[in-house]
C-alpha cells in the first residue's frame, strides 16, 4: 500500500469520515488502464444493446447471396462496406454482432437480475429469521447447487423448447442459489451486529430490519457476485445456443453465430473468430469490473484507487 | 460418522429426485410410443407397443416400475441404438440396453477428464505459487492475466480455434475423433483452460494468506531456504482450498465435456447426451443424465468430505 503507516496512538478514522464522493469512484475508474478499457467495452455493449437499430450499419436478417462470405474489410456489390466481412447468406457480420449483443447481454442481465432478487430476498430472510424456514431454504440451495446446472438447463430446454424467454426462465431457476447462500451468510453476520441490535431495541419490525438496515450493508459483495454471474450466464447462453437449445434462428445470438460459422471454419475463419472474441471480451471485462468493485468497496484496499486521497 | 451417513443419504435423495424429475419431464414431451415408432406408425402398432411396454398403465404404476428397474441397474432399452433403421413393429427386435451404451462411453470421458486435470492441476498450482511468491512482480501480473483469460474464455470457441490452428492450418494434430494421445491432446487442452485459471487464482490467494503467517517468518528467520519455505511449508497448508477447487472443477469438467466432446467428435458421454437429445431417445437421455448427475453428486460429496477431514476446525456432524 502506498499510504503511510499508522502512527501508534493516532486515531483510526472510519472510511466514511474521509468523505468519499461519487467523484472519487468515477476517478477510480480512470486509475487503471485495463479497468478503464473494460468499462469502455461494457459501455459500448450497453449502447449496442439499447440502440442496435441506429448503430448497426446493415440489416442483421435478410439475404444477399451475391455478397456471401466476404472477408473482413471488403466492400460488397452494392458499395456497402463490411468491416468484419459477411456470413454464408451475405449478412454483415458486424451488424449481426451488434444485434447479437442485444440478445446475449439481455439474457445475461435479466437472468442475473431475477436470480439476484430471488436469492437475496430468500437468503437475507433465511439468515435473519433462521429456524425451520432457514433449514428448508438452505437444504434446497445445497441440493440444487450440487446438480450440474448446464446439464439440467440442457434437459429442461429440450423439454420446454429453446427460445429467449425459456432461456431466461431456466437461468433464473438455476442460478438464484449462489445469491441466496452469499446473502444468508452476510445476514448471519449482521444479525449480531450492533446496528441491528439497536434497530431491534427501537422496535423496528423484522422485515424493516432486513431490507432497510441489513440490505444496504451487504450491497457490495452482492454486486461483485452479480457482475460475475452475468459473465457466467452469457457464457452459458452461448453454449446452449451453440448446441441448438438456446436462442433460435434467425435471431442473432453470439453462440448461434459460432454454430453457423462452424461449417465454414476452413474457408471463412472470421465467422467463428469474431463472435467468440466478443463473448471472451465481455466475460473478461465483467471479471475485471468485479475485481474493481471488490477493491473500491474494501476499506483496506480502496485507497490505492482514490487519487489524491491518502488514508488518514 | 453420523455426518457421513446423513450427507450420503442427502445425496441419494437428491439423485432420486433428479431421476424422478427426468422421468416426469420426459413424459411431458409427448407419447413415448409415437416417439419410438416414428410419426408414420399405424394405430395398431402403437397400441401393440403400448400394451407390450406397459405404457397404458397409470403413470404412478409406470413410475414405480421405472424406479424398481433402476434399482436393479436396468434403465430400459434404447429407441434408436442397435437399429439400422427405425425399430420395426416386431418387438422381439428391441434395442440395446441403454446402461450398456452409457457404460461403454464412460471410459472415453474419464480419459479426457484425467488428461485435462493432469495438465491443469500442476500448471495451475505452479502458476499460483510463482505469483504468490513475488506479489506485484511481472510474473504475478502474467499469471493474473492468464488466469483471468482462462476463466473468461468460451470453452467450445477455444476448441474451434485450436482446431483451426493446430489441425487445419498446421496439420499437426487430428481435428477430432477417438484414438491415442494425439487425439486426446486438443480436447484435453480445451477442457483444461478454465481449471488452470481457477486453480491458479485460488492457489495464489491461498499462498498469499499462508506466506503472511508467523510460522513462515519463523522458518525464514531460522534460515530455511526460500524454496523450501514456499513449497514445503506454505504449500502444504494452502492445499485445502486448492483441493476443494480441484474437486469443483472436476465436476464442472464433467458437464463441460458435453460441448468439447461435440466439437471434437469425441465419443464420450457428453456426445452421447447430445446425440440422444437430438434423436429424442428418451431411455438413453434418462440414463445418461442420471449417470452424469450421479457422478457430479458423488464428486461433490467426496469434495465436501475431504474438506471437512482436512480441516479439523469445521465440526463434523453439525454441517449447516
Amino acid at each position: 500500500m502506498a499510504s503511510r503507516p499508522i502512527v501508534p496512538g493516532e486515531e483510526i478514522v472510519d472510511g466514511r469520515d474521509a468523505g468519499i464522493s461519487t467523484g472519487d469512484y468515477v476517478g477510480a475508474i480512470f486509475r487503471d488502464k485495463v479497468t478503464l478499457l473494460a468499462f469502455v467495452y461494457l459501455a459500448m455493449l450497453a449502447a449496442f444493446t439499447v440502440g442496435a437499430e441506429f448503430l448497426a450499419p446493415h440489416q442483421p436478417i435478410g439475404l444477399n447471396l451475391r455478397d456471401r462470405l466476404l472477408p473482413p474489410g471488403t466492400t460488397g456489390s452494392k458499395g456497402a462496406f463490411h468491416l468484419l466481412g459477411t456470413d454464408e447468406l451475405g449478412r454483415d457480420l458486424f451488424s449481426r454482432l451488434i444485434y447479437g449483443a442485444r440478445v446475449s447481454v439481455s439474457v445475461g442481465m435479466i437472468g442475473a437480475i431475477v436470480s439476484c432478487f430471488v436469492g437475496v430476498v430468500t437468503g437475507l430472510t433465511a439468515g435473519y429469521y433462521g429456524g425451520l424456514y432457514e433449514d428448508i431454504v438452505m437444504r434446497l440451495v445445497d441440493g440444487m447447487l450440487s446438480l450440474p446446472s448446464l446439464l439440467v438447463a440442457l434437459f429442461v430446454l429440450f423439454v420446454l423448447g429453446g427460445g429467449y424467454v425459456n432461456l431466461i426462465l431456466v437461468f433464473s431457476v438455476l442460478h438464484w442459489m449462489v445469491f441466496c447462500r452469499l446473502s444468508r451468510g452476510l445476514a448471519l453476520d449482521a444479525r449480531s451486529a450492533t446496528y441491528v441490535k439497536a434497530a431491534k431495541a427501537l422496535g423496528a419490525p423484522g422485515l424493516r430490519i432486513v431490507f432497510r438496515h441489513i440490505l444496504p450493508n451487504v450491497v457490495a459483495p452482492v454486486i461483485v457476485l452479480f457482475t460475475l454471474e452475468i459473465a457466467i450466464l452469457i457464457l452459458s447462453e452461448a453454449s446452449l445456443s451453440f448446441l441448438g437449445f438456446g436462442v433460435q434462428p434467425p435471431d442473432p445470438s453470439w453462440g448461434l453465430m459460432i454454430a453457423d460459422g462452424r461449417e465454414h471454419i476452413r474457408s471463412a475463419w472470421w465467422l467463428v473468430t469474431f463472435p467468440g472474441l466478443a463473448i471472451f471480451l465481455t466475460a473478461l471485462s465483467l471479471n475485471l469490473v468485479a475485481n474493481w468493485v471488490r477493491a473500491v468497496t474494501d476499506p483496506v484496499q480502496r485507497w490505492r484507487w482514490f487519487s489524491g486521497k491518502q488514508q488518514r | 460418522m453420523a455426518y457421513l451417513v446423513r450427507r450420503t443419504a442427502n445425496s441419494l435423495l437428491l439423485l432420486l429426485l433428479t431421476v424422478s424429475f427426468v422421468f416426469i419431464a420426459g413424459r411431458m414431451i409427448g407419447d413415448p410410443a409415437l416417439n419410438m415408432l416414428g410419426p408414420g406408425a399405424s394405430d395398431v402398432a402403437l397400441e401393440k407397443l403400448r400394451r407390450a411396454a406397459g405404457l397404458d398403465d397409470p403413470l404412478w404404476l409406470q413410475y414405480i416400475r421405472y424406479i424398481g428397474n433402476l434399482l436393479q441397474g436396468d434403465f430400459g432399452v434404447s429407441y434408436r441404438f442397435g437399429f439400422s433403421v427405425l425399430p420395426s413393429e416386431n418387438l422381439d427386435e428391441i434395442g440395446q440396453p441403454v446402461m450398456d451404451i452409457v457404460l461403454d462411453r464412460l471410459p472415453a470421458t474419464f480419459l479426457l477428464a484425467a488428461v485435462a486435470m493432469g495438465f491443469a492441476v500442476p500448471a495451475g498450482v505452479l502458476m499460483g505459487v510463482i505469483a504468490a511468491a513475488k506479489p506485484r512482480s511481472i510474473a504475478d501480473r502474467i499469471v493474473t492475466v492468464i488466469a483471468l483469460a482462462g476463466v473468461s474464455i468460451v470453452q467450445f470457441w477455444l476448441g474451434l480455434m485450436l482446431i483451426v490452428f493446430f489441425a487445419v492450418h498446421l496439420g499437426w494434430l487430428p481435428t477430432g475423433g477417438y484414438g491415442g494421445f494425439s487425439h486426446a491432446l486438443l480436447p484435453a487442452l480445451t477442457l483444461a483452460a478454465r481449471p488452470i485459471g481457477r486453480i491458479a487464482q485460488i492457489a495464489r490467494s491461498a499462498m498469499l494468506d499462508e506466506l503472511a503467517k508467523p510460522y513462515i517468518v519463523t522458518a525464514r528467520a531460522k534460515g530455511v531456504q526460500e524454496g523450501r519455505v514456499v513449497f514445503l511449508h506454505a504449500l502444504r497448508n494452502a492445499a485445502v482450498p486448492v483441493i476443494t477447487m480441484i474437486g469443483d472443477e472436476l465436476s464442472a469438467l464433467l458437464t463441460g465435456a458435453i460441448l468439447v466432446e461435440k466439437i471434437f467428435a469425441w465419443p464420450g458421454i457428453g456426445l452421447l447426451i447430445i446425440d440422444s437429445l437430438s434423436r429424442s431417445d428418451l431411455p438413453l437421455i434418462q440414463a445418461s443424465i442420471a449417470v452424469v448427475a450421479a457422478l457430479v453428486i458423488l464428486v461433490n460429496l467426496l469434495v465436501d468430505l475431504c474438506y471437512r477431514l482436512a480441516n479439523p476446525r469445521i465440526k463434523l456432524g453439525n454441517g449447516a
